[in-house]
This record gives C-alpha cells, structure tokens and sequence, in this order.
C-alpha cells in the first residue's frame, strides 16, 4: 500500500484511541473530585493539575488560562483548539486523516468517524457537556469502541487494518502507562496514609479509568493495592488494555505487516517492540517497583516512541 | 392533503414537466401522481432525509470563503429529471458524433493541422488558444485519445432543443453526484423505482476503468493489467470527495503529487514494500500544475519528471496534455465546422448561436446588438469577463464595446438562451426552476455514456447560474423506457 496511507491509517488510528483515552481520564478525575469534600480553590487546583501533567501541557495551559479548576481544564481537554491534544483536535485530526484515506477505509468507518466529528462540533454535544459531562465522555469512549469495532467487522484485515492496529496499541499503551503514573502525581491530602481509604479510592479510580475495575475485582476480589493494580496494568497478558497486551498486538501487528515469523526481526521496529515484549513477558512487579514504577513507566513511554519511529522511518519515510 | 404541483406555474419558459396549458407530459404522469399522493410534510421530511445522508456521507465540496474550508452539500432537489428513452438516443448520438470530431480535431491539431491548412479554421484562432501546447506537435499518445472523459454542457432552448453550451474536455467533475443522487433516491423514494423503469448509472465506474485500462502506454511492461492510479491536488481540493469515490470504485490507488516519484523517465509510486511503477494515471490536475519541470515551476501539487516520462510513452495521461485547445471559447464556434469536416456529416447537436467579433461580419452585427447579447472573453471562464447584455449598464456596454475594438479575436458573443425549466421543491412550495445537463462520455475501446447525466439546477429564483458555488444545486436524472 502506499507510505502516505499506511502512515494516515496509523495515525487516523492513534487519534481516535487518544480521544477515548482522554475521555476515560476526565471521567474518572470528574468523578474522584465528586467523591473528595475539597472546598477552596486551592484544592481544586490540585485536584486538576496532575492532569495537565499527564497529558505534558501545562505550559500550554497556562498561556490561556488563569486558573486551574475543574472547568478551564475539562474545557482545555474537550473542547480547546489551542490544545493539539483535545478531544476536539483529536477528533478533528483522525477524520483529516479518514479523509485523506476514504478510498481505503469502509463507507461504514467514515461514516461512524464523519457522525463523530459532526457531533462532538455541534450544540447538542455543548448542551450535554455543560449538563452532564460525563455522560459526554461514556459517548466518546463508546464512539470510539464502535469505531474499532466497525473497523474489525468492515476493513479487510491487511497491511492498513495492521497499521491501524499499530497505532491504536502504541497510543493505548502510551494512555495507560500515563494513567498509571497519574497517580504517582496525585498528592494524598494530608492526614492520609498510603494504603488508606483515599490512596485506595484513588487506585480504584485508575483502574475504572482503564475499564479495568471489574475484571480486576474478579481476579483480585476488592483488595486493591499499589502492587496488584499496577501489576495488573502492567503485566496482565490477556486483559486487553493492560501494557503487556498491548505490546504484545502491536508487535504482533509489526510482525504481520513484514510477514516475519514473531520469534525473529526484519527491521528495527520489530526489533523495539519485541525486546519491550519479552521485558515485559520476563518481569515481575516487584521487579519494577524496585525500580521505581514512575521511572519504569517513563522508559516504557520513551521506548513506545522509539517504536512508531523506527515504523515510520521503515515504511513511510522517503526523504 | 393539499396537492403541492397544485399551485405550480409554468411561466414563459419551456417546461420539463408540463406541456401545451399546462398539461403534464405524458413520461412525466406516474411520478406526478406519485408526489400528489404526499403531503408537504412528506415531502418536506424526504427531502430533509435526503440532505441528511449526503451530509452523513460525506458527500461535500469545500467553499474557501474562509480559512477553514467549510465543507457544504450541494443542494439536492428530489423531484427528478425525466428524459425518455427515444429523446435521449438523439441526444446520445450527438454526443458521440461531437467527441469524436473533437479527439480527430485533436490529433489532426497536434500532427499535420489539416484543418487550418484546408482554411477551415483560421490559424491565428489555434495562436490565440490558451491551452494549445505547441511543444506537443508530433508526440503520439496512445490509441489517438487525447479527450478520454468529456463533460460537455446541454441547455433546451424556448422549444426544448438540446443545445451545446460547452465541451468540458479537461478534468470535468460532477459524476459522483450522478451515482450518489441516484443512490439517494432510491433509499428515500424507492417504491418510484418499482414504478419506472429507469436506465441505471452504476456501471460508469466499470466503464471508466476499462478505458483507463485500454489506454495503458506503449511501454507498459504489462498491457494485459497495467497499474492505474488516479491523481488529486488532495483533500483541500473542492471535488476532492468525487476524487476519493471514484478512485474507491474503481479499487484503485488515490494519490497526491508526493505519492509519485520519476526515475530514469518512469513512474513510480512510493508503498510500504517499496516503488511500484504506475502506467495509467487519470489526472485530476490541470495541465499546468501536473510537472514543476514542464509547466508552473512554482506548483507542489504535480510531479517532477512527469511529462517526460509522458512524452517518452512510459506512463499515459488521462485526460491527454493540451485537449484545452479544444474547449476554448471560440474553438467552440468551429466544431460543427469539425463534425463537418472530418466526419462528413451534419450536427446532430446544435451550438448556441454565437457570434465570431474577429469576423467583421459578426462583429458589426455584435456591436449593433450589444444590449440583447451575452459577451464572453474566449479565455476566461467561472463568469469572469461576460457581459450580460440585458442586464448591464450603458458605461459595462462601452467598456465591452471597447474591448471588443481594441481585441476582437478575444470575445465570442450569443444571444441570451433562456432554459428549460423543472418543478423544483422550494421550501414549501414547489417552483420552476432552470436546469441544464451534463452527460459524462467515456471514450476508450468504444464510446460510453452513462444514460442521462448530471441536471444542475439554479435554486434561486429568477436564476440563470447552475454553478454549485452560486447556489446551484442538482437533482437525478432519469432515461426511461
């Protein structure tokens, strides 16, 4: 297929799974912020600001907002066009790339990504955000989800569904390593301990956030700790929006594209994901908090980089 | 319920539905009958169901009136375009009695120009022609096609013949619009569908292809299956959506200039497993932008090396380079005289009645008749440089006048044709408005026309402009049995 499709198709990809992942992210801190009784606005400021943290635009932020609240920064995550990382760009940047690939993709995958776009720019989508945000925030995750699945249930399952897979689990890795370290920026309010009610309320948040809290409590019942949460986001090999899943279906996706058998590599960026694979595969959680899960999850973010780089520069680069 | 045809006015024009006081025509009586059985909610809420889809679809152009490129749907009116079966075989004659003059036109003008050597055409009209590409004389193309794919504009005159206004011989759009009108339609009236019998459309794409596929170059290195592509300026352009869904159904690759690569006279375009030479390329690109080298040296949108590779038989062009000359506004003037002079036979399609100001005749006869005609610069189009004469000033008379003095060899003019006139639905009523017709031929290993075409409608009232960009909008249009 062509570099320039492959390369839109990845990215189309990434977008619409970085428009759910930010959805999932200020659904739970809308909720978490329902449950804590901070009243003054300092409080609330620190609610929000490991948010910004997550996404890495503070600074962007700052240029054109005051203050830090649940507002100004659920407008600057949904809604802003400042905010290349907004729901809204996201959005708006996965239907230019459908666009630019509508031969390739499914009528039924334009349609569902056009009806999106159409909606989430309309006053229908405003109406529901300032009634009920959350309720907006179920409706892009559950957007996304139909995306994916008309994607799997239309698109000939080839080199472009394999690039679409790529950049979805590279981008849904990179979201919940980010999810995950959320907590390493969330201070517990004073009084608390780690292990207290509030840490765990917190942990249980990460986990609703990765859709994750039920299938944990069946493996785990309702102890949740540090270790077993992030071991589970970490390393759980089948639940399919843990990190160890996803490297595993993105270097399965690198694999396919190549045709090379999954215990080998033909290129560097199978190269990448298969090493990030066998770590994975070969850790144990104890084993990352003794490094340190704040810098083990940086790496893994560094390293997921590396990957969509190497990708590029195999498949689509020219110059 | 209250008949919304009711109410309808025919006016001084010729009407497609209704006839001699007001009687409908009888190709048109089961559909009138059919649209009486509505009320006006009905109608108004298919209508809106329609408008609905191509909106969900996708099916836009872009408007540049601000920087964002707001995307819009080109008005739909659902009430359709009937053209019986034995009209439209005249009609279809025509046709393809006109492309095959002009591609003969073409190759006699970029080979031994036989028709300016026998007088028939005066030399200095092929001088003035904008996009005559002299570099071009002597190079073959494959199969002699130069116009693969022609759009040329129908209008009916005030007793409903059908007149050429134009050849589109270029990059004409507007085909999707026939395919999804036609889709449209059947999703929203399809009992219609069960009660006439109408000429499907959806082979044009099956068509288009095999003409591609029969005009792979002379070097192809395998005539049997050669590689086409079809090339856009890209999403940015405002028949980007027609490029998309044309490449689409014909299963084949959309690519931008930077998809495309030239080495040592070939093309290639760049994959994900490496180059793949391309052979046929159906170009969505004027000539001027296709190769940096050949032609505008600022243009990104085209290829480096592209003509090259053109002129040296490795990768063909569809359409061909130059066919510009051929839909110029005073070539026009001359191709009755072409379907005369290369085919020995009479028009079975008539031109607007137009008027050469470089002959002295004519031009005294323009000068005189200035209020009562429409002035067109040959070179210009998209209504810049035109004189509606009824409707223009005495100081816009003298200003053309003048033009016309100093540069007769640049000004066509025709007298003010009024169009026939459809029942369109407009808001709540249902009013006449003037339509015209584009069919789409197809010139490969035989000629093809997809029955009937794109009918444009000029949604305002009064309204003579069909363009979408001034309020056009566009309805189906059926041949039927």
């Amino acid at each position: 297929m062509l570099s320039r499709v492959a390369d839109s198709l990845y990215w189309l990809s990434r977008y619409i799974e970085r428009a759910e992942n930010n959805a999932r992210i200020l659904d739970v801190n809308l909720q978490l912020t329902l449950d804590s009784d901070h009243a003054g606005p300092e409080e609330e400021a620190a609610d929000w600001t490991p948010i910004l943290a997550t996404f890495e635009d503070l600074k962007a932020f700052r240029e054109s907002h005051p203050v830090i609240n649940a507002a100004s920064v659920c407008e600057f995550v949904t809604f802003s066009e400042l905010n290349p990382n907004s729901i809204l760009s996201c959005i708006s940047k996965a239907r230019e790339n459908a666009r630019t690939v509508r031969e390739y993709i499914s009528s039924e995958m334009w349609e569902r990504i056009n009806g999106l776009y159409l909606w989430i720019r309309s006053q229908s989508a405003r109406d529901l955000y300032q009634e009920a945000a959350i309720s907006l925030y179920r409706q892009i995750v559950d957007h996304s989800h139909q995306f994916a699945g008309t994607t799997d249930a239309t698109l000939t399952q080839a080199d472009g569904w394999n690039f679409m897979q790529v950049g979805k689990f590279l981008d849904r890795a990179d979201s919940v390593s980010r999810i995950l370290d959320l907590k390493y920026h969330i201070l517990l309010p004073q009084g608390e301990t780690v292990g207290g009610t509030v840490d765990t309320v917190q942990w249980q948040a990460v986990l609703k956030s990765c859709s994750g809290l039920e299938a944990f409590q069946k493996l785990h019942t309702a102890r949740v700790t540090p270790a077993s949460v992030a071991e589970f986001l970490v390393l759980h090999p089948a639940f399919p929006r843990s990190i160890r899943f996803c490297v595993d279906h993105l270097d399965a996706a690198l694999h396919r594209i190549s045709g090379t058998d999954r215990t080998q590599f033909s290129n560097p960026a199978e190269r990448l994901s298969g090493r990030m694979l066998s770590d994975l595969n070969y850790t144990t959680i104890s084993d990352i908090f003794q490094q340190g899960l704040h810098q083990y999850l940086d790496r893994v973010q560094l390293r997921l980089i590396e990957t969509g780089q190497a990708m590029f520069q195999q498949y689509c680069a020219w110059d | 319920m209250k008949n919304p045809f009711l109410s309808y006015e025919v006016g001084d024009f010729f009407d497609e539905m209704f006839g001699d006081q007001g009687r409908p025509r009888p190709h048109y009586q089961t559909l009138l009958q059919r649209f009486g059985e509505l009320s006006n909610d009905e109608f108004e809420r298919k209508n809106l169901a329609a408008s609905q889809t191509f909106l969900n679809q996708g099916i836009t152009f872009t408007v540049y009136s601000d920087d964002r490129g707001t995307e819009r749907i080109m008005p739909f009116d659902a009430i359709p375009r009937i053209i019986p079966e034995d009209e439209w075989q005249k009609v279809e004659r025509g046709l393809v009695q006109r492309i095959t003059a002009l591609n003969l036109f073409l190759h006699d003008l970029y080979h031994d120009q036989r028709i300016i050597k026998e007088g028939v055409i005066p030399a200095e009209v092929i001088q003035s022609a904008k996009h005559f590409r002299p570099e071009f004389v002597g190079v073959d193309v494959p199969k002699d096609i130069y116009i693969h794919i022609c759009g040329s504009d129908l209008i009916r005159d005030r007793d409903g013949n059908y007149l050429v206004l134009e050849d589109n011989g270029r990059c004409p759009s507007g085909v999707s619009y026939v395919l999804t009108n036609r889709e449209v339609m059947k999703r929203v009236f399809p009992s219609l569908f069960a009660d006439h019998k109408v000429r499907p459309v959806d082979h044009y794409c099956q068509e288009l292809f095999n003409l591609l596929r029969h005009v792979a170059p002379a070097n192809c290195p395998n005539p049997e299956d050669p590689t086409v592509v079809l090339l856009t300026p890209g999403i940015y352009n405002s028949a980007y959506f027609e490029h998309s869904f044309l490449a689409r159904s014909m299963g084949i690759e959309i690519v931008v200039g930077q998809d495309l690569i030239v080495k040592d006279d070939v093309v290639y375009m760049k994959t994900t497993k490496g180059l793949q030479r391309v052979d046929v390329i159906y170009r969505r690109l004027d000539d001027d932008f296709l190769d940096p080298l050949a032609f505008r040296p600022d243009s990104v949108l085209g290829v480096p090396g592209l003509v090259s590779a053109y002129r040296k038989g490795n990768v063909n062009l569809a359409n061909a380079i130059g066919t510009g000359a051929a839909d110029d506004k005073v070539m026009y003037y001359f191709v009755p005289a072409m379907i005369r002079f290369y085919l020995q036979q009479e028009p079975l399609l008539e031109n607007v009645p137009t008027y050469l100001t470089m002959f002295e005749k004519d031009r005294k006869y323009v000068l005189e008749n200035l209020p009562n005609l429409v002035i067109k610069s040959a070179n210009e189009s998209g209504g810049y440089g035109m004189l509606i004469g009824p409707h223009a000033s005495q100081a816009e008379i003298e200003k053309f006048r003048g033009a016309i003095l100093a540069d007769p060899r640049n000004y066509v003019a025709q007298p003010v044709v009024s169009l026939s006139r459809s029942p369109s639905y407009c808001g709540n009523a249902i009013e006449g408005r003037h339509i015209d017709l584009r069919p789409y031929i197809l010139y490969g290993e035989k000629i093809t026309i997809v029955p009937g075409g794109l009918t444009r409608v000029a949604l305002r009232k009064g309204s003579l402009v069909v363009n979408s960009s001034q309020g056009g909008g566009s309805k189906d249009t059926w041949v039927v049995d």
